[in-house]
């Protein structure tokens, strides 16, 4: 059964915190922490950007998948934020995970789910045997518009899976993608920052998107929400994936393993494919994992994984998620922020 | 081969010199020597410059500088190794006229920095480094040549005092030569207070960005007895080569080339470096001057920080160095320095050098140096 | 005028530290060369450097050259890796008071500089803290 046969992490190590932001634009730090469940998140260094990360998050990926990287039949990049408007992120990964130049590539966009998307392909390639294992990154080193809600969430990071059907660590049992055009959020070509529809990206777009994409794997599967050790949902704050868990029935136990971000912050198009990361972590041979993605426009890619025995043979081949996230951090405060973040305006 | 000598010198003021052009600068420079030589011809031109290319956009030197010096159809070669280009200039002058080749030649070296600004500057000089696995990652000179001194330092124990010391010494000797570019004294705590550039060094570590030429003119020593001239030979001149990145050096924190180099040429004049009496050399940083003094042999591998505490290359010490101002004092337009090197020696074995001649001095050596030491050029001359 | 050409024939160097080791003293070039500065051999085998080395010297550069004016200050270090080899490279992600010679650094990819804001984006190596 074809799955996952190696998956790594990428986080930046600065992090801002709430009341950093808040103080520059006399906004209610207390109120964004209880109310968003957000502490603070992560800030890509200007060396950093979609791309390396993705390189980063797949070699970690490589070192837990114990592949030659010459056997990857496909390399595929979800991002909204990548390098170039045209050339695309996945060709410099290939040539660095030194996959090239017998490889599909192929650069995503679907606003916060084009990392699933990427999963989706590869993994689909690998189960009709077109290729022998398959790479999928999701990465972004997304933007928030000065003084906007989304400042204090729009954060930087990459997960990285490696789909194939020998050496799985994680079966692949169910897909399923629910779709619908509605523009919650959106970013026109040549503008800096993303607009959205501020109240509308709730009901009518992220939780009818992730809820029919989890009624849907859950019927086509049939199963119920107690038939998982774990769930992760895509985060955009800390309240939402309690909200849309406990209206579908799981648990605050089954989501905590990979709900990362409180300290992460939203890192878009890698959301919920570290919340994965993180779970497979910590998992054990047997688990059930569920993880619904969603990305504004809109839509949902769920996944259902099974952990297989060599689950534990893998762990500590590469960076935990959580030691990324926690340990070897750097707090930058709002001018250093600006200037990593380009938001400060230069000479020409 | 023949005996070489050097029958004329000429150097003007170097500076930001905004009014005067390359050309300009090398032909006033240029006509000194000429004058000074007194001779009415020459048989061959060898012009030191390391990047006219990238400082103002001009190349083929060889033909506009004999144009403007009124010599076409004369034939003239254009050298460079980086900012060695000077020495590597006067060793092939000293090879046309040893050889026979050639009577008459003018070396010159010459450098207009200042039509650029000071990035594109330290791009500039930057070339001289491996572009592709040293400058692809940033790296500038200041940053080479710190990350050399923080080898030596650790592994010597070198004092950032005793680098300054080397600035406050040219200095010193600088605030004595009227040609100058900076002809002025400074103080340890002016080195140690002044801005950062490349930790640990600061901007009074390094030699200046400067505009200006030097020139010599050489002819067989024959010839020079004849016109009733000082005669100054070159009696050794010795070159090497070392890899072009830092990081592929033996030894970061050892200039091999300028080892080599110098013993080449002092065996060739049949001299021992305790015979010299005095030396200019490219003090580029204040490390590499305590590294060339211990590279030269004037001191023992890892004394140079020492030795120039303790007053051992100071005009009256045991061996000056730099008694000109060197390059932090005098100024550094690349591909002239190396030339001007020789005509502060011939200047002071002739006797000339006012406030700040080596007493009695009958031998000099000059070393000139390319990058972090990829390449070294070492003269020595002697007043018959 | 963009000359992606210089930095598109470095990449296996950039991206995957191909090098190569002399058939005969074992000497390992990097970048890749046709003459064994050792023996003087010109027969090379491909090989890839390691990733992980010991900071030999560094320092911090304040007056950058223009491409890297953004920058300023930033760590560089010539480092020697676990086969031998020495490379220089930036040195990142280094708190003040960390940088010191003997500390452990492992390579990352990261972005070196980008020609403006239509320009090609260079990538390449770094040294972070191990």
């Amino acid at each position: 059964m074809a799955g996952i046969v190696g998956y790594g992490a990428y986080i930046p190590r600065n992090r801002i915190k709430v009341e950093e932001i808040a103080k520059v634009w006399g906004a209610d730090a207390p109120g964004y922490k209880k109310g968003l469940m957000l502490e603070e998140k992560s800030v890509p260094s200007p060396d950093q950007d979609t791309i390396t990360m993705a390189v980063e998050a797949s070699k970690n990926a490589l070192k837990r998948a114990g592949i030659d990287p010459k056997a990857i039949g496909a390399v595929y990049v979800g991002s909204e934020s990548h390098p170039y408007a045209v050339k695309p992120s996945g060709t410099v990964l290939a040539e660095a995970i030194n996959a090239t130049p017998e490889v599909h590539t192929a650069d995503l966009e679907f606003a916060c789910k084009a990392g699933t998307e990427g999963m989706f392909i590869a993994l689909s390639l690998v189960q009709v045997g077109a290729i022998e294992y398959g790479l999928a990154v999701g990465a972004d080193t997304s933007q928030g518009a000065p003084g906007d809600a989304l400042e204090y969430s729009a954060a930087a990071g990459a997960a990285a899976f490696i789909f194939g059907k020998d050496k799985v660590v994680a079966e692949a049992l169910q897909t399923y993608s629910f779709t619908t055009d509605t523009p919650d959020f959106w970013r026109r070509e040549y503008q800096y920052y993303p607009q959205h529809g501020g109240r509308f990206t709730g009901d009518p777009a992220y939780f009818k998107h992730i809820t029919g994409a989890a009624e849907g794997i859950l019927a086509k599967a049939g199963m119920k929400p107690a038939d998982f050790n774990y769930v992760i949902f895509h985060q955009p704050n800390g309240k939402f994936p309690f909200r849309v868990g406990e209206m579908l029935g799981f648990t605050k136990k089954q989501i905590e393993p990979g709900w990362l971000v409180s300290k992460l912050g939203n890192t878009y198009s890698a959301s919920s494919p570290l919340g994965l990361t993180a779970t497979l972590d910590i998992s054990k041979p047997g688990d059930m994992i569920l993880i619904v993605s969603y990305g504004s426009g809109a839509g949902s890619d769920a996944f259902v994984f099974r952990v297989t025995e060599r689950i534990d043979e893998v762990k500590a081949l590469a960076p935990r998620t959580r030691d990324l996230l926690d340990k070897n951090k750097v707090y930058i405060d709002y001018g250093v922020y600006a200037k990593y973040r380009r938001k400060i305006r230069k000479a020409e | 081969m023949r005996d070489v000598a050097v029958i004329g010198i000429g150097m003007t003021k170097w500076g930001e010199l905004w009014e005067k052009s390359l050309r300009t600068i090398f032909v006033e420079t240029a006509l000194l020597a000429i004058d000074d030589a007194g001779v009415d011809r020459l048989d061959s031109m060898v012009v030191g410059c390391m990047s006219s290319g990238l400082f103002i956009g001009q190349e083929h030197l060889t033909s506009l500088l004999s144009d403007y010096l009124g010599k076409n159809p004369v034939p003239a070669a254009r050298v460079e190794s980086a900012c060695s280009s000077g020495g590597l200039a006067l060793r092939q002058g000293f090879i046309e006229v040893a050889s026979g080749m050639s009577d008459i030649v003018l070396v010159g070296g010459v450098e207009k920095m200042t039509d650029v600004t000071g990035c594109e500057a330290t791009y500039a000089l930057g070339t001289a480094a491996d572009q592709e696995y040293e400058g692809y990652h940033g790296l500038t000179f200041p940053g080479l040549y710190a990350m050399m001194a923080v080898a030596h330092m650790h592994k010597y124990g070198t004092t950032r005092e005793q680098l300054a010391m080397v600035a406050v010494k040219n200095h010193e000797n600088g605030s004595k030569n009227p040609l100058a570019q900076f002809p002025f004294k400074i103080s340890v705590e002016a080195v140690l207070q002044s801005v950062l550039v490349a930790d640990p060094l600061h901007i009074l570590d390094c030699s200046p960005i400067t505009d200006g030429a030097a020139a010599v003119i050489l002819c067989p020593a024959d010839m020079a007895k004849k016109m009733k001239k000082p005669v100054v030979r070159i009696t050794g001149s010795g070159q090497a080569t070392d890899t072009i990145a830092l990081s592929s050096r033996k030894d970061m924190a050892w200039l091999e080339s300028t080892h080599l180099a110098g013993q080449k040429a002092l065996a060739m004049a049949g001299q021992k470096i305790g015979d010299i009496d005095l030396f200019e050399v490219h003090d580029c940083f204040t490390i590499a001057e305590i590294m060339i003094t211990e590279a030269l042999g004037l001191v023992e591998r890892g004394r140079g920080g020492k030795a120039v505490e303790e007053g051992l290359t100071a005009l009256k010490g045991k061996f000056p160095v730099n008694p000109s101002g060197g390059l932090k004092a005098k100024g550094h337009p690349v591909g002239a320095t190396g030339v001007a090197q020789a005509v502060e020696v011939v200047k002071q074995l002739r006797g000339e050098a006012g406030e700040r001649q080596v007493k009695g001095a009958k031998r000099g050596l000059t070393q000139n140096m390319g990058g972090t030491g990829g390449s070294s050029l070492v003269h020595v001359f002697e007043a018959d | 005028m963009p000359n992606p050409s210089k930095y598109w024939r470095e990449i296996p160097q950039r991206y995957r530290l191909e090098a190569g080791k002399c058939t005969k003293c074992g000497f390992i070039a990097f970048p890749p060369r046709l003459v064994c500065p050792q023996c003087g051999n010109r027969k090379f085998e491909k090989t890839k450097l390691v990733d992980s080395g010991t900071i030999l010297t560094f320092t911090i550069i304040r007056v950058p050259p223009h491409q890297f004016e953004d920058q300023a200050p930033y760590a560089v270090g010539i480092a020697e890796l676990d086969d031998g080899v020495r490379l220089t490279a930036q040195i990142v992600d280094c708190d003040s008071g960390v940088l010191k010679i003997g500390m452990r650094v492992r390579i990352e990819f990261r972005k070196i500089y980008e020609e403006g804001a239509a320009g090609v984006i260079y990538y390449g190596y770094k040294f972070v803290p191990a």
